[in-house]
């Protein structure tokens, strides 16, 4: 494998010592500047263990509870920092359990490099103890992956999936290493790599087509941005303001989108999508030129693809030419990286405000508001909501803490309702929709960024697909606010139930046990929470407390997020009630 | 673009390595797309192969299929043609009982009249070899199995292009 690789690694050789294949695999990712990583020790990926033991100085191994738990921390690092995460795990069974995370990492785009201990090579294929084709079974769900037998394969495939995992449009690589290429010994040496042969991770932006784009910005009456991830991976967010201000643009995120413009910035208009806001899903239908900016159209985001912006001139800014005519037809498609695209987009814009056009959103906000949203934030009724909860955590944090969310209703109230004035500060699982995502993924996040308040937000059910990660937080003493929205439902899937299937519960009432005993069971500080006047103070102690700490809060039980547009309709017919 | 089914070319240059047809045979399986044939070999470059994949598709999903070809790290560059577009050929191969050869005196005619030619005979049997046109292999397999065949197979589609392909040209971009 890799033979173009390794050959020029060769020419170019440094000094090399002699060392064993597991040591090399250390050595080369305190290369590549990680600082620490997530896993789970066993038979094939021992010898790792063991250098991971000598230089535990230079690496801080995070002991998951589960190979899980391992990858949804190395994505909530690698979110937050815009770093590369790593989790490691040996073959067989702790390999597999890596894959609802890598799969995640796929689809949200996060690099992430998972390393996986193999059988001796010898063995494999014969279904030997822990045996599994892990890159056969990865393949589908990984940017890149491959198989090292031999010692000296080991640095040029790490630099590699360092390389793949994180130029580009990102995602994850995976390399599982024979035990026998742990302990084989050769001489060592690293080099970064730069480039492979056969990709081309950047496409170049053509200057024409961004003319193009301009062209069709400047003439616009009704121009509408919808921005996604690609901002925030790009770290495009000040040019992405630039261009909003500098042309007076309604910007619409998506909501992997979200925190690269402040929550509180004028022209942010709030999020599109399934659940988004009511203004920006309706106008989609009436604006007359739709700049896309990395995003891909998912169909949360589409409604029904046959109604969706058909009035408008499409332009997309975009890093992955795949995702061009994929799902919506561009009129004007510009490849590249969204940073240097919108730079060179700037200069080109006229200065407008569209003042007729930003009075229609604020019109279809009030209506939002009135229908919606003062009853999620300012409930009158018994109960409380989960919109109240994420209020009172706005007004703790002031808008600077992560939220990373779990999947379901909270997750939607949480995406609607948080304040962000700090880019990748919304850390949640997008296109996978992992439930038990969220608790391990706070741990990465606080852990990558120990100065920042991180805030878990989790419903009853997903919260108990991962909890047994609070004896990470225990164990690595990570200060993290976990926050359980508990509604003694599988919510999401029972409000579809009371809307589609005519109220018929099929298994999505939670039985749940006493989640404040669980917490006090891992030593972290607990508190449940049920009703409205107890519930300032408490999330108050919570987001002041030093160290982890646990907030159960029991809100209503049949709760339902609104605004909806339902399977299959389209972005104007999205329900407010 | 034409929105009925046809058959279509998707070649592909990539990198020589294990486990890159699991990858790509993947995105056709993922989309339910059926391969009608399928071929890979070595290419004018060293180093890299060529895959040869016929489909019966819509074009405007063809297109969207090299878009997730591309994308794989190790395909360096994916075509999609017509057969009208491209130099094509299947090849296939007749096993027949020896004593047809000498008891049927039709087979010869058959095999002359359809410019086969005959790789191998022993006593026990004796070995077609037909290449073409896929219409033309199996008229002939038509012919033929009146008589009886022992063992019958057709390969892949082959097909060169009727433009060019520069591909060491995009590596070298690719390398500056």
């Amino acid at each position: 494998m890799e033979i173009q690789t390794i050959k020029n690694n060769q020419t170019t050789k440094k000094a090399t010592e002699r060392i064993s294949g597991s040591e090399a695999i250390v050595r080369c990712l305190i290369e590549e500047g990680t600082k620490i990583i997530y896993g789970y020790p066993g038979g094939a990926i021992m010898p790792v263990y063991d250098e991971l033991f000598k230089f535990q100085d230079k690496i801080h191994h995070v002991l998951t509870r589960h190979e899980q738990g391992a990858t949804h921390s190395a994505q909530g690092f690698a979110r937050i920092s815009g770093q590369v995460g790593v989790a490691i795990a040996t073959s067989g069974p702790g390999a597999t359990n890596l894959i609802t995370g890598i799969a995640d990492a796929q689809i949200d785009s996060t690099p992430m490099v998972c390393i996986t201990g193999q059988v001796f090579s010898h063995l494999l294929g014969s279904d030997a103890f822990q045996e599994t084709d892990i890159v056969g079974i990865s393949t589908p769900v990984t940017k890149w992956n491959c198989q090292v037998t031999k010692a000296s394969d080991i640095p040029a495939a790490i630099a590699k999936a360092f390389y793949i995992a994180k130029s580009g449009r990102p995602g994850p690589v995976l390399i599982d290493i024979t035990k026998d290429a742990q302990l084989e010994e050769f001489d060592f040496s690293y080099e970064k790599c730069t480039q492979v042969r056969s990709y081309n991770p950047v496409p170049k932006t053509e200057i024409a087509a961004v003319e193009a784009a301009a062209k069709l910005i400047n003439a616009a009456k009704k121009p509408l941005i919808v921005w996604g991830q690609g901002v925030i991976l790009s770290e495009a967010e000040k040019q992405l303001i630039a261009v909003v201000e500098k042309a007076g643009i309604p910007a619409a995120w998506t909501i992997l989108g979200a925190s690269a413009i402040p929550t509180s910035h004028p022209l942010n208009v709030g999020m599109v999508g399934m659940h988004g806001n009511y203004a920006p899903n309706k106008l989609t239908n009436e604006c007359d030129v739709l700049i896309a900016v990395g995003m891909r159209f998912d169909d949360r985001v589409t409604g029904t693809l046959a109604t969706y912006a058909k009035q408008a001139k499409i332009i997309h800014f975009e890093i992955d030419p795949a995702e061009i005519d994929k799902n919506v037809k561009t009129d004007v498609a510009v490849l590249g990286d969204a940073k240097a695209s919108l730079e060179l987009l700037l200069p080109l814009l006229e200065e407008k405000k569209h003042t007729d056009w930003h009075q229609e959103f604020k019109d279809l906000y009030a209506i939002e508001y009135e229908k919606v949203i003062k009853d999620d934030l300012y409930p009158t009724k018994e109960g409380l909501t989960m919109g109240e909860v994420l209020k009172e955590i706005n007004i703790q944090s002031k808008g600077n803490a992560a939220i990373v969310t779990d999947v379901g209703q909270h997750q939607m109230i949480a995406c609607r309702y948080a304040d962000f004035n700090i880019t990748k500060s919304n850390i949640t699982s997008g296109g996978l929709g992992t439930m038990g995502f969220g608790l391990p993924a706070a741990i990465g996040a606080k852990m990558a960024a120990p100065e920042r308040e991180v805030v878990s937000i989790s419903g009853d059910g997903g919260y108990q697909m991962t909890i047994q990660e609070l004896g990470t937080i225990f164990q690595q003493k990570a200060a993290v606010k976990v926050v359980v929205l508990n509604n003694d439902f599988l919510g999401m899937v029972r409000q579809w139930q009371q809307l589609f299937f005519d109220k018929r519960y099929a298994s999505t009432e939670m039985v749940n046990p006493n989640f404040v005993k669980i917490a006090e069971g891992y030593y972290i500080k607990a508190k449940k929470v049920t009703k409205r006047e107890e519930l300032a103070a408490a999330v108050k102690e919570m987001m002041e407390s030093k160290e982890a700490y646990f907030l159960e809060v029991c809100v209503e039980k049949e709760g339902n997020v609104f605004p909806m547009i339902p399977t299959g309709a389209s972005v104007s017919d999205i329900r407010l009630e | 673009m034409s929105t009925e089914k046809e058959l279509f070319t998707v070649s592909i240059y990539t990198e020589n390595n294990i486990g890159l047809l699991n990858r790509i045979s993947a995105i056709f399986q993922r989309r339910h797309i059926n391969i009608e044939s399928l071929n890979i070999s070595a290419s004018e470059i060293d180093n890299v192969s060529r895959f040869t994949i016929v489909v019966n598709m819509i074009e405007v999903d063809v297109k969207k299929i090299i878009g997730q070809i591309e994308k794989q790290v190790e395909v360096i560059k994916a075509y999609y043609h017509t057969l009208d577009e491209v130099i094509y050929q299947i090849s296939g191969l007749f096993k027949v009982k020896s004593e047809l050869l000498f008891e049927e005196p039709q087979i010869q005619n058959i095999i002359k009249k359809s410019h086969a030619r005959i790789v191998t005979v022993n006593k026990e049997f004796f070995v077609i070899e037909k290449s073409g046109r896929k219409e033309e292999i199996v008229e002939l397999y038509e012919q033929l199995s009146v008589y009886g065949i022992m063992q019958y197979t057709r390969s892949g589609l082959i097909a060169v292009t009727k433009d060019e392909m520069r591909i060491t040209e995009l590596l070298e971009t690719y390398n500056n």
